[in-house]
């Protein structure tokens, strides 16, 4: 910095000085409600005592961690739970705005494709306390579903109490919010390929499903890779208020993930220690999946969400 | 897709019969929790519970809720929450983004670095908690507004949309005399209104729907917001009885109450979706593609 010609920093500091002094107050909440917080995983280490506070509370070097690599069977629980449901959340939920995409892109009226998209949109805006709410009245025990299936006399079933089905439902409940939002960012991409390669390959030969194939997807793949790994990114963070909404219906069995293990035991029973353990190895976990995947991404040739 | 040949008649049937299924999904169920939440209690006896087809219009529903007693206050409460919140945030945001905007100012880097780590790193729900407790935070609205104040992938956003306006304007502006905020409030701004647009909506949907800070930060339940009373009485069922409700006199179905709760916390999002929608795929393509 030193070796550069022009202004002086004090000059640039006078020159600069509204841009400066308005970044400050976003600046400023950044670093007291994000950056001073993950200082604050700190009593990951320590014997937090609410009373002594953060620096007085003793320091228990890595006991907190036993619970997390001695396998304690509540926490391998949530584990097991949140994998299965990431692993649902990419096998079930993932592929669905693709096809979405494809088949609101193949629509020839441009009309009927703005509405139907407004349609499919409008979930995502709305809360999960309100999804939830929707869900029991359309399947619950008086829902629409059950009224239907009593009428003719087809007997009950139990959807949103039962923890069998718990995971089916919750991974239904994320189609219903988000899958056509998802669409956007595939419908944006499938408006970017040349036209042009279409053509050639109907010269070639190529019919509608072979250009899917030697096409489409190819112009799509760039933009899947990228939320493929920005969702293995979040492999250990499912759904929390969706799950702690539902999670008094079907008890802890079925459904406890990290993020409501680290609320039960931290926040509500007070193991502050063991819970922020917990919540610092899932992040950390998360930055390994992401930096990881990147990694991949490149060695196959893509550009991932930074370039090297 | 510019498919050289027509579809056939198969697949536009199979094509039609999947959006309309989709949209379906979507719709009936809004339709019949408005029905619902008009319902007489002999239409919910009827229906067995919920109402999918109006058979009447009935707003005692409505009255009960809104005049005066739990969900009044929390129907306030959510909109002063959402009100200041959008405010602030929309301010903070587009001078924060503003300010990162051009190359080569004085603490660019180091800002810019600062605003992005947060999208790989998030502190965890125990620090966040302690840090709003020991501001003396807890119980105060506040809590539900300063941690989310600025969303970092809003700021990067409207950032790129600044640093992609055209800089012959701007440039001709500083050999006028502009300053930097001048030309922020006089032509950045109205240049940026749609994504403005977005983004607000994106803080205002946000702040409406806030349920987990509200459930972690406010222990006094008599400062609830709209969403943690929709869980309470809407999806844990709890009977809203008349001390709770603002009406005197005979109370409507519980379950037109509820409806009516549901409805009212859709309704906002509602008025103003169309007036925004057009312009999602500018302000979310934007953070895609650039950040």
């Amino acid at each position: 910095m030193t070796a550069r010609t022009g202004p002086s920093r004090r000059q640039r500091f006078a020159r600069d000085r509204f841009l400066v002094l308005a970044a400050l107050p976003g600046i400023t909440l950044l670093v007291v409600f994000h950056y001073v917080p993950l200082l604050g995983n700190v009593i990951a280490f320590k014997d937090y005592q609410p009373y002594l506070g953060i620096l007085e509370s003793p320091w228990v070097g890595l006991d907190n961690f036993d619970v997390v690599f001695g396998g304690d069977p509540a926490f391998l629980n949530a584990l097991t739970n949140t994998l299965v449901i990431t692993l649902l959340q990419v096998v079930v939920v993932f592929p669905v705005p693709i096809a979405l995409a494809l088949l609101l892109d193949s629509l020839l009226s441009e009309r009927l494709k703005r509405i139907v998209q407004s349609v499919l949109y409008l979930p995502h805006f709305l809360s999960w306390v309100i999804v939830v709410a929707i869900f029991q009245q359309m399947l619950g025990d008086s829902g629409l579903l059950n009224s239907f299936l009593r009428e003719h006399d087809l007997g009950t079933v139990n959807v949103i109490g039962s923890p069998e089905l718990f995971k089916a439902l919750i991974t239904s409940q994320v189609l219903w919010k988000d899958a056509g939002w998802a669409t956007i960012l595939f419908l944006a991409a499938l408006s970017r390929i040349d036209t042009t390669l279409y053509e050639a390959s109907a010269m070639d030969g190529a019919g509608r499903w072979r250009q899917l194939w030697h096409v489409t997807l190819p112009g799509l793949r760039g933009i899947i890779v990228l939320l493929l790994i920005l969702r293995l990114g979040d492999a250990l963070t499912v759904g929390f208020e969706q799950i702690i909404l539902q999670q008094a219906a079907v008890g802890a069995e079925a459904s406890e993930v990290l993020d409501t293990y680290v609320y039960n035991n931290g926040i509500l029973a007070g193991s502050w220690g063991v819970s922020a353990a917990v919540g610092l190895v899932k992040g950390l976990v998360g930055v390994a999946l992401v930096l990881g995947a990147n990694k991949l991404a490149h060695r196959f040739g893509e550009q991932g969400v930074y370039q090297r | 897709m510019s498919a050289l040949e027509k579809p056939s008649v198969l697949a536009r049937a199979v094509k039609a019969v999947v959006l309309t299924v989709c949209c379906a999904a979507v719709v009936v169920p809004f339709v019949g929790i408005v029905s619902t939440s008009l319902a007489t209690r002999e239409d919910v006896t009827n229906a067995g519970g919920f109402v999918l087809i109006p058979r009447s219009l009935n707003f005692d529903a409505y009255q009960a809720i809104l005049s005066g007693g739990v969900v009044t206050r929390a129907v306030l409460v959510s909109l002063f929450v959402t009100v200041v919140g959008t405010l602030l945030s929309l301010t903070a945001t587009t001078l924060l983004a503003y300010g990162l905007s051009r190359r080569g100012t004085v603490l660019h880097r180091p800002f810019l670095l600062l605003v992005l780590m947060p999208l790989l790193f998030t502190p965890g729900i125990i620090p966040s908690y302690l840090i709003v407790k020991n501001l003396g935070l807890l119980d105060s609205y506040w809590s539900l507004i300063l941690p989310v104040l600025v969303n970092v992938f809003n700021v990067i956003v409207l950032r790129a949309f600044f640093m992609e306006l055209p800089g012959e304007i701007i440039d001709s502006a500083r050999v006028d005399g502009a300053g930097d905020g001048l030309i922020l409030w006089r032509i950045v701004l109205p240049m940026s209104k749609a994504v403005l647009a977005v983004i607000a909506l994106f803080y205002a949907v946000a702040y409406w729907n806030s349920f987990f800070s509200a459930l972690l930060y406010l222990n006094d339940t008599a400062k609830w917001p709209l969403q943690l009373v929709l869980r309470t009485y809407v999806v844990n069922q709890s009977q809203l009885g008349v001390d709770q409700l603002g009406a005197g006199g005979e109370l409507p179905p519980a379950e037109a109450v509820q409806m009516a709760i549901l409805v009212l916390s859709i309704v906002p999002v509602l008025l103003v979706y169309p007036f925004v929608q057009r312009h999602f795929t500018k302000g979310v393509l934007i953070g895609a593609v650039k950040g």
